[in-house]
């Protein structure tokens, strides 16, 4: 191998200016195979400023690369592409790693295209095996999961809340990447913020999702409520979203978001297949439902067969308690 | 508008995973199969903007087994034109399947080609970006709303919490996500004309993969449920568990 196929280059995301929790991940997930392969890790990071380098170093990342300027302030695919394609001609790199986000699934399935690069897209892991990358990746949203192996260059994309972070604290040279960035063929017209300020699914570690079984819309607050004691997310089911309770961006399961948090807190949800889907791989799962015999309490490691309206105060009750 | 949709035929979503024989896949003797999911709202999407927008054509086009003539079939009686079937197993890989559709549209000129964000089997969301890439197009993937607005589209899509709003010139491709359109159920009369819709197969052969399954397995089976009494003393007992055994919170 040569030194360069053995090298590692990582792009974290950043927005307004802030490293994505992700990044951590990345750049620990990118650590782990540069020092299987022997080779070096390279973090690039689009429009958060060289401050990112200390986290970026703390995380393992050797050399920092960072692209700056108005073009690249908020994330469009083809200026960060072109970003990405500048990072992969300065520090080569057979490997290149990235959050499975929106906007890394996006950006990773490109860049593999543009840049000639295998792909494996939501992989939960990525280690050598033999001279091959070797990658866990679900399908069927989490039904199954498949092990998958590339050979030669490629992309990976990470979900995120899979790896966790580790320091292994070094110093990372930054230095400023200039890329000229081709005319934009996609222009952005404008950013509607979302009414409310919520925590991001994928990435949280607690979520707290709410089914028709709260009965009402006006029931919801229940949900928040307890999300709030316990520092959580709120998901949804499809029945609520379909119902127009909640917008799409809550719906967790096979036609909505897989996640896989530390604690999911399932509320008046059935635990239909498509619903499970997208949970299972959680690592504690709590299930509150009337019926005893709810599908979703044979996924649960706890479970409290109850009114919603009657528990859910209860357990917010006791979380402000306990929590703080 | 011409519009080409690229749909494929998935396990249905009820699906129980079990793993075939090969170790590799999964077991489909008895199991249902759909137009995935984000494919058909693709579809749906692509109908009324061939409606909305004066002569037009909505092209649908499948990589699958002979039995996908089916889908096929289900896509022409929503309203589709005309349907394009490379008859092969799907691939599992995002590169194969990006380079037999890019054969497969070679010679058919589009202004939109539209996907679906993810296939609910591969769950990769990797081959409309790929495909762009490959074609040199642009591309917003995960798009919730597309209107034409003279020269190009308008879309929006949803990113971080935010919703952005785009403007894309022609030919692009996009990826549909949920809200875009509600797929409409086939009518009698939809199902007699999409008997007489032309279905080409066509000679294209499945570009090599570039990514190798090495085994398929189901995540362990979860289980051992503690039951917890809907009291306050039931709600203590849960907290504790979840901080001091599981260390979740
Ligand atoms: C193609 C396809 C894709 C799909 N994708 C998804 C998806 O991504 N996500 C998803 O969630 N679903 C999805 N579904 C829908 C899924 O099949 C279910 O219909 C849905 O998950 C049901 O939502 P629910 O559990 O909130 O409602 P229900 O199934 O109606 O369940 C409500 C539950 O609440 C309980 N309950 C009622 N009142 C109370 C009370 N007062 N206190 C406590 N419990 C109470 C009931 O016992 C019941 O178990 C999909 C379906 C299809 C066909
Ligand atoms: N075999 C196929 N035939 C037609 N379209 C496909 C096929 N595989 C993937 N696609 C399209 O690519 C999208 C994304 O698929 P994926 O990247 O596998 O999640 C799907 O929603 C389809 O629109």
């Amino acid at each position: 191998m040569s030194a360069t196929s053995r090298d590692v280059l990582v792009y974290v995301e950043a927005r307004a200016g802030a490293l994505k929790k992700s990044a951590a991940e990345v750049v620990t997930a990118g650590r782990a195979l540069a020092d299987q392969l022997g080779g070096r890790l390279t973090a690039l990071v689009v429009g958060a400023g060289a401050e990112a380098g200390p986290l970026l170093a703390r995380y393992g990342a050797e050399r920092v690369l960072s692209v700056e300027g108005p073009a690249f302030a908020r994330y469009l695919l083809e200026a960060h592409g072109a970003a990405l394609l500048a990072a992969l001609e300065a520090a080569p790199a057979r490997t290149l790693l990235l959050a499975a986000s929106v906007l890394g699934k996006e950006l990773g399935a490109w860049i593999a295209g543009r840049s000639g690069r295998a792909l494996v897209a939501d992989a939960l892991d990525v280690t050598l095996e033999g001279g091959r990358l070797v990658t866990h990746k679900p399908k069927y949203a989490g039904k199954a999961v498949a092990r998958v192996a590339l050979s030669g260059a490629a992309v990976v994309s990470l979900r995120p809340n899979a790896t966790p972070p580790r320091e292994s604290a070094r110093q990372a040279a930054v230095a400023r990447l200039n890329v000229n960035v081709p005319a934009p063929r996609v222009t952005l017209k404008e950013v509607v913020a979302a009414q409310e300020k919520r925590l991001e699914l994928t990435e949280s570690d607690i979520i707290v999702s709410g089914g028709r079984g709260l009965g009402k819309p006006e029931s919801w607050h229940l949900v928040t409520e307890l999300a709030a004691a316990l520092g959580a997310a709120h998901g949804a089911s499809r029945a609520v979203v379909d119902a127009g309770w909640r917008p799409h961006a809550e719906q967790v399961g096979q036609t909505g978001k897989t996640v896989s948090p530390k604690l999911y807190v399932a509320c008046g949800i059935s635990g239909a297949i498509q619903h499970l889907a997208g949970m299972s791989s959680s690592k504690v799962i709590v299930a509150v439902n009337k019926d005893a015999d709810a599908p979703i309490f044979k996924v649960a490691d706890y479970g409290i067969v109850g009114d919603v309206h009657q528990v859910l105060p209860m357990l917010t009750q006791a979380a402000k308690a306990y929590v703080h | 508008m011409r519009i080409i949709v690229c749909a494929k035929r998935v396990v249905d979503t009820e699906t129980r995973a079990k793993v075939a024989a090969d170790g590799k896949s999964l077991e489909t003797t008895g199991v249902q199969f759909i137009i995935a999911p984000y494919d058909e709202i693709a579809i749906e999407k692509a109908l009324q903007l061939r409606d909305a927008t004066g002569p037009g054509s909505v092209t649908v086009l499948t990589i699958g087994p002979a039995d996908a003539s089916k889908e096929l079939r289900a896509a022409l009686a929503m309203g589709a034109d005309a349907a394009l079937h490379v008859v092969a197993e799907p691939p599992t890989d995002p590169w194969a399947a990006a380079q037999t559709l890019q054969a497969a549209l070679k010679e058919r000129p589009f202004d939109l080609l539209l996907l679906g964000k993810q296939a609910t089997d591969e769950d990769d969301a990797a081959v409309g970006p790929l495909l762009a890439a490959l074609l040199d197009l642009p591309c917003v993937a995960w798009v919730s709303s597309i209107v034409p607005d003279g020269a190009g589209l308008t879309v929006r899509r949803d990113l971080d919490g935010e919703t952005e709003v785009l403007s894309v010139p022609l030919p692009c491709v996009l990826s549909a996500q949920k809200g875009l359109a509600e797929p409409r159920l086939p009518g009698l009369k939809g199902i007699m004309a999409a008997k007489k819709k032309p279905l080409e197969a066509l000679a294209v052969p499945v570009a090599a993969a570039r990514s190798e399954v090495l085994a398929l397995a189901l995540p362990p089976a979860r289980g051992g449920l503690t039951r917890i009494e809907p009291t306050p003393e039931g709600m203590l007992t849960l907290l504790t568990a979840l901080r001091n055994e599981r260390k979740v919170l």
